[in-house]
């Protein structure tokens, strides 16, 4: 646990990716089996104690320390994990950590019943960094800025193998990885992943930020907005993956009972619905599709009034026959071909956008919006498909965003790199004319957009324009003038102004600009397409 | 029953002395001014008459190179006032000079701590435990997420990583008035006497740190170093100049601060930090916890820091409080 602990902390205040590279890989390379493997696997959030949840650590403090006092803490420190190993009494006994194995055999042994009186056992034979590392690793909430592309990247690094094939033999190996460092770090042959219905790393796009490409060479297609899937079907089992590679087949059974062939497919999910391809076999905007997201089961009336599908932008392997080398065209042609003897109800084909040049696509692109799609990709007609993102192989090329004046409102301090910082701003539009005496009515809530700079002047601003204070919350003096940019605007019954906004973000901080010139609701309501 | 204390009014820009018409660390220029230390958020200049102790007018000068109506009080010495309220200066433990302001009238007794420690501390004076009927004292640590590790850990993890890297240097960012000169009695404290490197905004205040008798060895500037000479060897310069240009010079250092808000992770990284020390000039939450048990007050008025904290901790402990929202203290540069 001390070596894990030491990482965590080297890795929390190491700023550059290859010397966290080298951190990692390190680490992987000295320590044993199975240790590193845990430590992967809680680095990756691939650990889960059933029994100890957020709201244990929580539950937890609350026998040792006032609410009132815990509350302020853990809004200052804004980590709920690092707050308790601060705050945790320090034992009298001298520590003696557990090897993080043994902490992982004790945490996964633990129940509801006895958690309260176990996890503080563990905790008292640790000091601050190492309680800071067990709750870290029991909760599962690593947030250190460890993504699993990186980790997987120093895995490849520690035993000098190639990344995609970490990417490949990863899925569907369980912690500690025992077969998988077998693999890299003694030459042992690769765990068979061959009738599994296994996740494969996703081929990704970079943004086009300007600049024209030669349709010649490049295929293009609409960047529809739903969630991008990948559908897995081998030894009789279908599974659908998201872009993470979570497995959320549960959640979209009439997609996983469709599929009849050995295939994996990358497409787009989304439901029906009258935009994004027309009235006739479309889909419905991303709003329609969030109200099934993230539901571990779905009910039958669910699945009836918000039936999934999937549009295919490509196939990877078929029949046992993997195509992820064959250039996109040849692909293509396999899909195409492929689609007619799917389910035409669970999967159709995202079309090639037919243009004459590039001048012709941009002006197709710009009436994107009005169908709800999120803007047009680029696909090199040569390229294979390959796991990650590569230069000069796919473009996303998203339509512009909008933009509104608003109101800031409201701040709250933020978690991670921003706490202490106001960095969570909720601000409004006029609902009416101000000078007759409208309200502001909050419209949206964004933490980005803004500079490191701009965070500390934004910061001192709030402090020195807050008018009233709601726990963690600030309400300021409605001075500021954001121009905040959005994707798109939809109908929600879940916010007071009637409006949800998808993806905003502070594009300009308008000093300058007097609040009372600040949007109304009407500007944005005119922009919604449900 | 409460007793009334109208004769000491707290405004935003500091603590009024009303008998006497003087102001403790007011946050503008005023007739008669009490200072506790040479801090700037709690000693500006342009007052009329400036009562501090020696080392603290000694501080004054050297910043804002004016001392008029200067006047200079010992430890333990107590100043008559009009007003007949009586001032006495008495050790604060936070840096070179720093007092609690003790003041009596009319039978009753106000200790003003201004920023304090309870530690040891090389460079100062330790704080001095004095009864009183009213605690006037920061909370700048005021969490109880904030338990500093004693000094020496800290700078034994300092040492540790200086001889991992004789490649390198270890560039603190230290407060140029007093964190600095502390690290480095510290740091000599704990055996290390290689020459320390200063950013050239120290240089002046480690001097004056020396001319009051605080030894810090051989110190040398970074300006008049090359390269070679500072591989292995410690730096130390304003946290400001930590990701500043002028680090450029140094030989790949690793950044170190030397901060009580190093305890808290994310607080180390918005400061870019990869070394983080938490070595503090003033009380963590047991030390100011305690104090107030120490004390025993029948009130205690909280100045400037996680007030919010403390004052919750007075109510838990049955203890009289208030918070005094004073205005222009800054906390972030210990």
């Amino acid at each position: 646990m001390e070596a894990f602990a030491r990482l965590l902390d080297a890795l929390v205040y190491t700023r550059s990716r290859n010397a966290k590279l080298k951190l990692l890989a390190d680490y992987l390379h000295d320590t044993p089996d199975p240790d590193r493997g845990w430590a992967l696997a809680a680095l990756t959030d691939g650990l889960d104690f059933p029994a100890v949840k957020s709201s244990t650590i929580r539950n937890l403090m609350s026998e040792r320390i006032d609410p009132v006092l815990w509350t302020l803490s853990r809004d200052y420190v804004g980590d709920s994990a690092e707050t308790a190993s601060l705050l945790w009494p320090e034992s009298d006994t001298v520590p003696s950590p557990p090897s993080i194995s043994e902490a992982v055999g004790h945490l996964s042994r633990m129940t509801r019943a006895n958690v309260m009186t176990e996890l503080p056992v563990l905790l008292d034979r640790l000091d601050a960094n190492g309680r800071y590392a067990l709750l870290k690793l029991a909760t599962g909430a690593m947030r250190i800025g460890i993504s699993a592309r990186l980790a997987k990247t120093a895995f490849a690094q520690a035993f000098d193998v190639a990344v995609e094939d970490v990417e490949e033999h990863w899925h569907g190996q369980q912690p500690p990885y025992t077969e998988l460092f077998a693999w890299a770090a003694h030459g042992a042959p690769p765990p068979d992943t061959e009738n599994l219905p296994l996740f494969r790393p996703f081929m990704l796009a970079h943004p086009l930020d300007e600049g024209e490409v030669d349709l010649a060479e490049f295929a293009a297609e609409w960047k529809w907005d739903g969630i991008r899937v990948q559908v897995v079907r081998a030894g009789g089992e279908t599974r659908v993956y998201s872009r993470s590679g979570d497995d959320i087949s549960a959640t979209f059974p009439e997609i996983t009972q469709a599929l009849e062939i050995d295939a994996v497919l990358d497409g787009e999910l989304l439901v029906r619905g009258s935009h994004q391809g027309g009235a006739e076999g479309g889909a419905a905007s991303f709003n329609a599709l969030q109200q099934r997201l993230g539901r571990k089961t779905v009910s039958k009336r669910m699945r009836a009034e918000l039936p999934a599908f999937v549009r295919l932008y490509d196939v990877l392997i078929l029949e046992g026959e993997d195509l992820r080398e064959r250039a996109w065209h040849e692909r293509r042609d396999r899909l195409e071909a492929l689609v007619a003897d799917l389910d035409t109800e669970r999967f159709d084909l995202s079309q090639v956008i037919e243009a004459d040049d590039f001048p012709a696509l941009a002006a197709l692109r710009e009436r994107a919006r009005d169908d709800a799609i999120e803007g047009v990709m680029l696909k090199r007609r040569a390229s294979p498909y390959v796991a990650g993102r590569k230069t000069g192989l796919w473009y996303k090329w998203k339509r512009d965003p909008l933009l509104v004046d608003c109101v800031l409102m409201y701040a709250q301090r933020g978690s991670g790199k921003r706490s202490s910082f106001y960095s969570d701003y909720t601000f409004g539009c006029w609902d009416g004319d101000p000078d007759a005496g409208a309200d502001l009515l909050p419209v949206g809530k964004a933490y980005f957009g803004f500079t490191d700079e701009e965070l500390k002047w934004l910061d001192r601003y709030v402090r020195n324009h807050t008018v009233d204070r709601f726990g963690p919350v600030r309400e300021t003096d409605k001075s500021l003038v954001f121009e905040v940019a959005f994707d798109s605007v939809h109908a929600s019954k879940r916010h007071k102004s009637g409006l949800a906004m998808r993806f905003p973000r502070i594009n300009r901080i308008r000093a300058d600009k007097p609040a009372h010139e600040a949007d109304r609701i009407d500007a944005l309501r005119a922009l919604v397409r449900d | 029953m409460p007793r009334d204390f109208s004769w000491i009014r707290p405004e935003p820009w500091g603590i009024h002395v009303v008998p006497a018409d003087c102001w403790i660390d007011p946050a503008r220029p005023v007739d008669r001014a009490l200072i506790t230390h040479g801090h700037a958020d709690h000693a500006r200049g342009g007052h009329g008459t400036t009562m501090a102790t020696r080392e603290t007018l000694a501080i004054m000068k050297l910043r804002y190179a004016t001392d008029d109506g200067a006047v200079p009080v010992a430890y333990g010495e107590t100043l008559t006032l009009p007003g007949a309220v009586s001032a006495t200066w008495i050790p604060a433990g936070h840096v070179l000079g720093s007092a609690q302001i003790l003041l009596e009238h009319a039978g009753e007794r106000i200790v003003v701590t201004g920023d304090f420690k309870r530690r040891p501390d090389p460079t100062c004076a330790a704080f001095e435990v004095t009864p009183c009927d009213i605690l006037v004292t920061e909370a700048t640590f005021g969490l109880p997420v904030f338990r500093h590790p004693p000094a020496e850990r800290e700078i034994c993890k300092l040492l540790s990583v200086l001889a991992a890297n004789p490649e390198r240097c270890v560039l603190v960012g230290a407060y140029a008035l007093g964190k600095a000169q502390r690290l480095i009695a510290e740091l000599r404290q704990a055996g290390h006497h290689d020459v320390i490197w200063l950013h050239g905004a120290m240089e002046k205040m480690c001097r004056l740190y020396e001319e009051h008798g605080v030894n810090l060895g051989e110190l040398g500037l970074v300006s008049d170093a090359n390269k070679e000479q500072l591989r292995g060897s410690v730096v130390v310069a304003p946290p400001s100049a930590l990701n500043d240009r002028w680090s450029r010079r140094l030989p790949d250092p690793v950044t170190a601060m030397a901060s009580g808000w190093m305890r808290v992770r994310q607080r180390a990284r918005q400061r870019m930090v990869e070394l983080p020390l938490v070595i503090s000039d003033h009380a963590d939450w047991d030390e100011l916890t305690q104090t107030v048990v120490d004390i025993d007050p029948s009130e205690t008025w909280i100045t400037h820091g996680r007030e919010e904290a403390m004052l919750r901790w007075c109510q838990l402990n049955q203890r009289r409080a208030r918070a005094l929202a004073l205005v222009g203290y800054e906390d972030e540069d210990d």
